[in-house]
């Protein structure tokens, strides 16, 4: 077990991307294509044969210095830490990037990219607020078709339907490892702490999708061998975290702190799709049904009714028995912070606790957090004895 | 982002305006008390978003129209979107994101009395235009979420790859039929007639050239406007509530004609404080102006004999000088791909290789980039086109921070401060370059 840590670790702290270098040196003409967090369909960039890289941001380890020029003091840290990434040579190994349609600052970012590498593949992928099959469908088909004909180019051969079938399947397998992952610790939180939990999804991050599945079951297995102490934590979800990724030790700190972490919303990409893809169909067609009506909903997604604000989460916080939600957003990051006031009074509304705190991926300071969540989870036990 | 100014109620007489700007305020003033009056003659009330607004649209229905963002700046301008944004953080609103959407929540908590001391009634319909930026949906859906008010989404794809995919256009056209048009015609119990749209649309197309013709009136050395601060008036009634209409149509004519005539007069542009003197300096504006401190921001240009030849901002509401008009032989296409053309829905490089053909055109001295601290649409990657036009044009560019209603965030003399030293900057490269001849 301390091992498969040890090794997700290794790959979470290489700003070099070494493990993707070392898949791209295994053979020659491999290709790698970068994407940043919430959703982009990595099953077209699998089916082209290349390796879908999830590009965080630089974390607290790497020091910004080019990126700050470009970017004004109110504005999230990821875009400027990614840039930071790109032009200190570290994404070279990249043959393209993907920018999901998330936000205003990911939408710039990914024109900057456009004028800044120049020689890269980029592509801002647009994703449907309409979810009518004959409507927003018919759009969504055409953009994965755009970036399937795309991705064709770029490897030399048009990508066919057997293969992306074969690839949804690769990536139906890993989400249901990601399932049993999730269930599992929600059922026994302290036999898979989210401090581990966290850097087992990082991996998949970085590493083919086949051998990620493995390695979460390899987890799951080596962490299920070993007995660890049971504590009266008070049980959460974390929400707001989706692009901007916290800092491994605020993670550890709201651990720490007396929380268990039973649902959240860390590196959504590998959730996005709720269950299986059908493995026969039309590819592109189940791939936009499935989004359009059975994934995960972000503050990135338009809710078409009122009555949905706030269910996926509420769903969340009932499936995990969780006893409250800890909201913990990124500073300056627009869609988390709007849709919070809405998610908060629906929880209020029925009756589930909450506290909420901002952070930046390079927050250092972990002190009144901990505190704050350690003050949170003390009221909720009190509460639950009583 | 937003559009359509007019001067705070009760200000000091001695204000110079041209006479189609008391045209302007008296027009937006009338909006005011139609849909002050909305409830009492039940007419049923809309509200949408300046960039992708669909006002030809919206009047098929006989909708009263309202849009929040004007009656944000509206209220920034009359100095009281300040309360209205503290009691809108106080309601559990961060401090971090756009004080538009602040000032409106907090209008709307503090009994929905709009700039004119009017009421603004409680829209019957959102119609969520998604263009130009993404908090139009978190805002929209705030709204519904506490007032409960009806809402249709029109998605307006991003210009990712700096062009009009057909793709693209097919899309929000399918909306407009499957989902728009159908929610308005539940709402207002109107049926859609297509041919009362194309006359509405007729009317914009003519509007939009007269606009047109008075924004490229700044080629003219003097120019005789100011492309930015008082572009915000001339934009006003087409960019709201009135595009499509005779009155529009007639406010514009009447507009270029005064224009025109500046022009064979060589006259400069009218300032609050009258006539601007000789002109020093022509500018590029990238960013929307600040709108707590709006005259004073523009006493800063003026006293200084700087005039904003050309701006970005003067293009939220629809992009007409590169060639777009409303097209009623094809309304709905039209409709398309004037949301999909919204400045903000340009990608950064369309953003940069607009800047430079300003600077070009209009012969401009550089650009000067006013960055919004609330908004990421427009801030996020302004540094980026500030080097990049530089790096292009080999204008100076300089960059100010201020908010647009967050009177918090207005620092007097640190903008001063910067503009001295840009138009020492530019002086400085004027005389380089005389020296290299
Ligand atoms: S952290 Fe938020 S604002 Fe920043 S890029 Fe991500 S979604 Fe956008
Ligand atoms: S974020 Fe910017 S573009 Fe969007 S509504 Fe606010 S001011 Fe307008």
């Amino acid at each position: 077990m301390q091992q498969i840590v040890g090794r997700c670790q290794a790959l979470f702290e290489d700003l070099d991307f070494g493990a993707v270098k070392a898949w791209k040196a295994a053979e020659p003409g491999r290709k790698a294509i970068g994407y940043m967090p919430v959703y982009v369909p990595r099953e077209l960039v699998h089916a082209a044969g290349m390796l879908p890289v999830g590009i965080l941001g630089g974390g607290d380890q790497l020091e910004v210095i080019q990126g700050d020029a470009y970017y004004q003091s109110y504005i999230c840290r990821i875009p400027r830490s990614t840039i930071e990434l790109g032009l200190t040579g570290r994404l070279d190994c990249l043959d393209g990037m993907l920018f999901p349609s998330i936000c205003d600052v990911i939408r710039n970012l990914s024109g900057m990219w456009q004028l800044m590498f120049k020689d890269k593949y980029v592509r801002y992928f647009d994703v449907p607020q309409n979810y009518q099959d004959e409507v927003g469908g018919r759009f969504y088909v055409e953009e994965l078709e755009v970036l399937r004909r795309d991705l064709g180019e770029l490897r030399g051969a048009p990508i066919g339907d057997d293969e992306l079938n074969a690839s949804i399947a690769v990536y139906n397998e890993n989400r249901r490892a990601i399932r049993e992952l999730y269930a599992y610790r929600a059922a026994r939180p302290w036999q898979a702490p989210t401090s581990e939990v966290y850097l087992v999804l990082r991996a998949g991050m970085v590493l083919p999708p086949e051998e990620h599945t493995r390695l979460v079951r390899d987890y799951l297995a080596a962490t299920d061998a070993v007995s660890r102490p049971m504590r009266d934590n008070a049980r959460i979800v974390i929400n707001g975290s989706f692009c901007e990724q916290p800092p491994l030790s605020l993670i550890k700190s709201i651990e720490l702190s007396g929380c268990y972490i039973v649902d959240d919303d860390f590196m959504l990409v590998t959730r996005w799709l709720l269950d299986d893809v059908p493995e026969d169909g039309k590819p592109l067609e189940e791939l936009s049904r499935a989004f359009l009506h059975r994934s995960a909903s972000t503050a990135a997604k338009y809710d078409a009714r009122r009555e949905d604000k706030g269910q996926f989460l509420l769903r969340q916080v009932k499936g995990a028995a969780a006893e409250g939600v800890v909201f913990a957003a990124p500073s300056f990051c627009d869609p988390a912070l709007l849709e919070r006031p809405m998610l908060q009074d629906v929880l209020a509304k029925h009756g589930v606790p909450y506290t909420a705190f901002k952070y930046a991926e390079n927050t250092g300071q972990m002190a009144p957090i901990r505190e704050q969540s350690g003050t949170f989870a003390d009221s909720i036990k009190l509460w639950s004895a009583a | 982002m937003s559009t359509v100014a007019t001067p705070a109620s009760g200000r000091k007489p001695e204000v110079q305006k041209e006479d189609a700007m008391w045209l302007q305020k008296e027009l937006i003033n009338r909006n005011y008390a139609e849909l002050a009056r909305a409830r009492a003659e039940n007419r049923k009330v809309s509200a949408t978003f300046v960039p992708g607004n669909l006002n030809e649209l919206l009047m098929c229905f006989d909708f009263a129209r309202s849009l929040p963002e004007t009656n944000a700046l509206q209220n920034g301008m009359r100095k009281k979107s300040g309360k209205f944004i503290m009691d809108a953080e106080r309601e559990g609103q961060s401090e971090d994101v756009c004080t538009y959407v602040k000032a409106d929540l907090g209008m709307m908590q503090g009994g929905e009395v709009g700039p004119t001391g009017e009421p603004l009634p409680r829209p019957d319909v959102l119609l969520l235009s998604y263009t130009g930026c993404f908090t139009f949906m978190k805002w929209f859906e705030l709204i519904r979420h506490k007032y409960g008010c009806e809402t249709v989404m029109l998605h307006v794809p991003y210009q990712g790859e700096g062009r009009i995919a057909p793709n693209m256009r097919d899309y929000v056209v399918r909306q407009l039929k499957e989902s728009v048009i159908p929610t308005l015609e539940r709402i207002s119990g109107v049926k859609f007639d297509i041919d009362r749209l194309r006359e509405y649309m007729k009317e914009s197309a003519k509007a939009e050239e007269d606009l047109v013709a008075v924004l490229q009136s700044a080629k003219n050395r003097p120019s005789p406007i100011d492309g930015y601060f008082g572009a915000v008036y001339y934009i006003g009634p087409i960019f709201t509530a009135f595009r499509g209409t005779p009155e529009a149509t007639q406010y514009y004519r009447q507009l270029r004609g005064e224009i025109e005539e500046r022009v064979r007069l060589g006259k400069g542009p009218v300032t609050p404080d009258g006539e601007m003197g000789e002109e020093r300096y022509r500018l590029i504006v990238e960013g929307p102006p600040n709108w707590t401190s709006f005259r004073d921001f523009w006493k800063m240009f003026y006293d200084e004999g700087a005039v904003v030849v050309s701006s970005t901002y003067a293009k939220v509401g629809g992009l007409y000088d590169f060639g777009f008009r409303h097209d009623p032989d094809h309304p709905l296409e039209s409709l398309a791909e004037y949301c999909l053309g919204c400045y903000t829905n340009l990608n950064l490089p369309s953003r940069v290789d607009m800047i430079c053909r300003y600077i070009e055109e209009y012969q401009a001295d550089g650009l000067l980039i006013n960055s919004i601290k609330s908004c990421n649409s427009f801030s996020a990657g302004q540094l980026l086109i500030l080097r990049e036009v530089e790096k292009r044009t080999g204008k100076p560019a300089a960059f100010i921070e201020t908010d647009l209603v967050d009177p918090r965030y207005f620092s007097a003399a640190n903008v001063k401060n910067r503009l001295e030293s840009y138009f020492q900057m530019v002086r400085q490269k004027r005389g380089a370059a005389v020296g290299a001849h």
